[in-house]
C-alpha cells in the first residue's frame, strides 16, 4: 500500500520558491555551506569569522539575486516537466554566476575566484539542494497521501453521531421536515468528511459545512448554543486545507457549550490582514474543565495538516483568556489558480 | 393479575433525546405497563423528583453539565427506597467499559424500543449497583456531597464546603450555614478533592480557598500549635504537628 501511494506521488516537482520556509531553508543550506567552507579554509580559529565574512560577502549577492529571480520566475518554472525545469534552475544560477563575476570585475576590478571554479561551486550547491528538496518532496508525499486518513481522524466524534442521530429520530414523528433537513446535513458532514481532503478548499465551503455542523448540534442543544458569525470580511474564494474548521468548531462546543450549565457563545472571525487570512475561533472557557486530550489531539492534527500544505507559513496558537478559550489560525491567503 | 405500571424518570439534558425516550416508552407501553412519573435536565431536578417518591426507574444519562449521570446516581442510592438505575448514553467509552465491567444496567443512544423493554422488564430484579461501584466509574470529581436526613437527601455544593472532618463513623461536612453527617471516608474524600481541599490534620480537610490565613493558639505571644481561619467561621481548625508544612506552603 505504501508504495503505491508512493509512487503515484507527484514523483519529481520543483520546489515552490515563493514559499517561505522553503526560501529559508535554501538560506540556511547555503550559509551553513559557506561556515564550512570557511572552517576548512582557515587554520586557527580566530580566523574563522573573518574568513566566513569574506566568504559569506561573495556568496549572498548570488544567493539573494537567485532567490529573487526563482521565487519571480517560480510559476513558470514549476509548470515546466521537472527535467526542464531543474535544467532551467541550473541555467539560470550558472548565467546569473557569469553575470555577477564580470559585474563584479567591471564595477570593484576584483577576480574574487576563477569563473570555472566559481561555476563548478554553484552547480554543485544547486544540484545538491535540487536532490535535497526532491527527496524532501518524496519523504512529504505520501503524507500528503495520508493527509486524508488524519482528516478522518480528525472526524466528527463517534458522540456527535450517535446523539445527534438520536435527535433526528425525535423528530422523526413530530417534525418530520425537520428531521429531513437535519438528515441532509448530516449526509453533507459526511460526504466532506470522506472526501479525497488532500487538496485546498475554498474557505466558502468550509463555512458552507460548518453551518450544517452547528445546525445539528443547534437541534440537540438549542438555547444553550448562540453562534456569532463575523465573516463580513472573508474572501469567498480563499483556499484552506479541508475540514480545518470543523473540528475546531466541534471541540468549542464539546468543550466549551455541552459541559456548561448556561447558555455560551461560539464565535468565528474570518478576514484577511496584509495578505494573510485569520480565523479566530473563541468559546466559553471552565478552568476545570476535563476532556482536554481530545481538544489537543485535534489541535495537533490540524497543525500537522497546516504544515504539509503551508509548511511554515501557516500557525496555530491557543489562548486562554479569564473566560474565554482561542483558536488563531493564520495562513498565507491563496487563492485558485496560484 | 396486573401489575402497577412501572413509573420511570427520564433524565437528560437534551430535550430530543428526553422526547424521543417519551415516544420510546409510549411503545413499549403496550407490551409493558410503563408511565412516565417525571422528567429533568439536570440532576438536581432530578433528584427533588425523585426525592417525592412515585419513581421506580430512573433513565439516567451519564453525560450531563453539572451533575453528570453517574454522580446523581450516587446521589439517589440515598433515597428511601432508591429507584433503580438504568444509564443512556451516546459514546462515552470509558463509561462503556466500566458498565461492562460491573454489569450495570445500560443503553446505547439510539436506543430500539425492544432494547428499553428488556431492560425495563429486568431492572426490578437486578440488585441496584453498589456506591463503591458507582463511585469507581466516576470519571471526574462529584460537584455535590449528600447527606440523608429523616428520608431525605440534601446536596451539599463542593464549592460550599468549608471543611471535612472525621469523627467515629461518620463525616461532618462544614459549609457557612450548618453542619451535615455524611458516610464516606475522609482519605477517599482526600482523593476525590484533592485539587481542591488541603489536609491539615489527620481527621480534617479544609477547603483551600476558605483559607483566611494561620495564627497561633494560646492569644497573642502564644506559642502554641498553627491553627487555620477560615471564612466565615468562629471556629479555629488545628493544625496537627505532622502537616506544620501545610502552614508554610499556604500562608505564602
Amino acid at each position: 500500500m505504501a508504495r503505491s501511494i508512493n509512487h503515484n506521488a507527484n514523483t519529481g516537482a520543483l520546489p515552490d520558491f515563493r514559499n517561505f520556509g522553503i526560501l529559508l531553508r535554501i538560506l540556511l543550506i547555503v550559509n551553513g555551506v559557506a561556515l564550512l567552507a570557511s572552517l576548512l579554509q582557515v587554520t586557527v580559529i580566530r580566523a574563522l569569522p573573518a574568513q566566513f565574512t569574506e566568504n559569506a560577502a561573495l556568496v549572498e549577492p548570488l544567493l539573494i539575486l537567485s532567490l529573487l529571480l526563482l521565487a519571480a520566475g517560480s510559476g513558470v518554472l514549476r509548470r515546466l516537466p521537472y527535467a526542464i525545469g531543474i535544467a532551467a534552475v541550473l541555467a539560470i544560477e550558472l548565467a546569473l554566476t557569469v553575470a555577477l563575476h564580470f559585474a563584479t570585475r567591471e564595477l570593484f576590478f576584483v577576480e574574487a575566484h576563477s569563473l570555472p571554479r566559481w561555476l563548478f561551486i554553484v552547480a554543485l550547491i544547486t544540484g545538491m539542494l535540487l536532490v535535497y528538496f526532491d527527496l524532501r518532496g518524496r519523504a512529504l508525499s505520501p503524507a500528503l497521501a495520508e493527509a486524508r486518513l488524519q482528516a478522518l481522524q480528525a472526524r466528527i466524534r463517534p458522540h456527535f453521531l450517535f446523539n445527534s442521530i438520536n435527535a433526528v429520530l425525535s423528530l422523526v414523528r413530530q417534525e418530520p421536515r425537520r428531521a429531513e433537513t437535519a438528515l441532509e446535513d448530516l449526509a453533507g458532514l459526511f460526504r466532506a468528511l470522506m472526501a479525497d481532503n488532500r487538496e485546498l478548499t475554498p474557505i466558502s465551503r468550509e463555512v458552507e459545512l460548518c453551518r450544517q455542523y452547528l445546525d445539528l448540534e443547534q437541534l440537540r442543544l438549542g438555547d444553550r448554543l448562540r453562534v456569532e458569525w463575523h465573516i463580513e470580511n472573508m474572501p469567498p474564494d480563499a483556499l484552506v486545507p479541508p475540514l480545518a474548521l470543523q473540528p475546531l468548531l466541534e471541540n468549542a462546543v464539546y468543550h466549551g457549550i455541552e459541559p456548561a450549565e448556561t447558555p455560551g457563545t461560539v464565535s468565528i472571525n474570518i478576514y484577511v490582514a496584509r495578505d494573510r487570512l485569520h480565523v479566530v475561533l473563541r468559546n466559553p472557557y471552565r478552568p476545570n474543565g476535563d476532556h482536554h486530550v481530545g481538544n489537543r489531539m485535534a489541535l495537533a492534527n490540524i497543525r500537522e495538516r497546516l504544515q504539509l500544505h503551508f509548511d511554515v507559513a501557516a500557525e496555530l496558537t491557543t489562548r486562554v483568556g479569564e473566560n474565554t478559550y482561542e483558536v488563531r489560525i493564520v495562513m498565507p491567503y491563496v487563492k485558485d489558480g496560484r | 393479575m396486573i401489575s402497577p405500571p412501572l413509573r420511570v424518570l427520564i433524565v437528560d439534558d437534551e430535550a430530543p433525546a428526553r422526547s424521543r425516550m417519551r415516544d420510546l416508552l409510549a411503545d413499549v407501553s403496550v407490551a409493558l405497563p410503563v408511565m412516565i412519573a417525571g422528567e429533568a435536565a439536570t440532576g438536581r431536578d432530578a433528584l427533588q423528583i425523585a426525592g417525592a417518591g412515585g419513581v421506580d426507574v430512573a433513565l439516567l444519562d451519564v453525560r450531563m453539565p453539572g451533575m453528570d449521570g453517574i454522580e446523581l446516581a450516587q446521589h439517589m442510592q440515598k433515597l428511601e427506597p432508591p429507584p433503580a438505575v438504568i444509564f443512556t448514553t451516546a459514546y462515552e467509552a470509558y463509561a462503556i467499559q466500566a458498565f461492562e465491567l460491573h454489569v450495570v444496567d445500560y443503553l446505547l443512544k439510539p436506543i430500539k424500543a425492544a432494547r428499553l423493554q428488556e431492560a425495563l422488564s429486568r431492572v426490578m430484579q437486578s440488585a441496584a449497583p453498589s456506591p463503591e461501584v458507582l463511585r469507581g466509574m466516576q470519571y471526574a470529581p462529584r460537584v455535590c456531597l449528600s447527606a440523608a436526613e429523616r428520608g431525605k437527601v440534601h446536596l451539599i455544593p463542593v464549592e460550599d464546603v468549608l471543611f471535612l472532618r472525621a469523627e467515629l463513623k461518620y463525616v461532618t461536612v462544614r459549609t457557612a450555614s450548618r453542619e451535615y453527617l455524611i458516610e464516606e471516608s475522609l482519605t477517599q474524600l482526600e482523593q476525590e478533592f484533592q485539587d481542591r481541599f488541603v489536609r491539615v490534620h489527620r481527621n480534617c480537610l479544609v477547603a483551600r480557598a476558605a483559607i483566611r490565613g494561620f495564627e497561633r493558639a494560646g492569644g497573642e505571644a502564644g506559642e502554641g500549635p498553627w491553627q487555620v481561619v477560615l471564612a466565615g467561621l468562629e471556629d479555629r481548625i488545628p493544625v496537627s504537628r505532622r502537616q506544620q508544612h501545610v502552614v508554610r506552603e499556604l500562608a505564602r
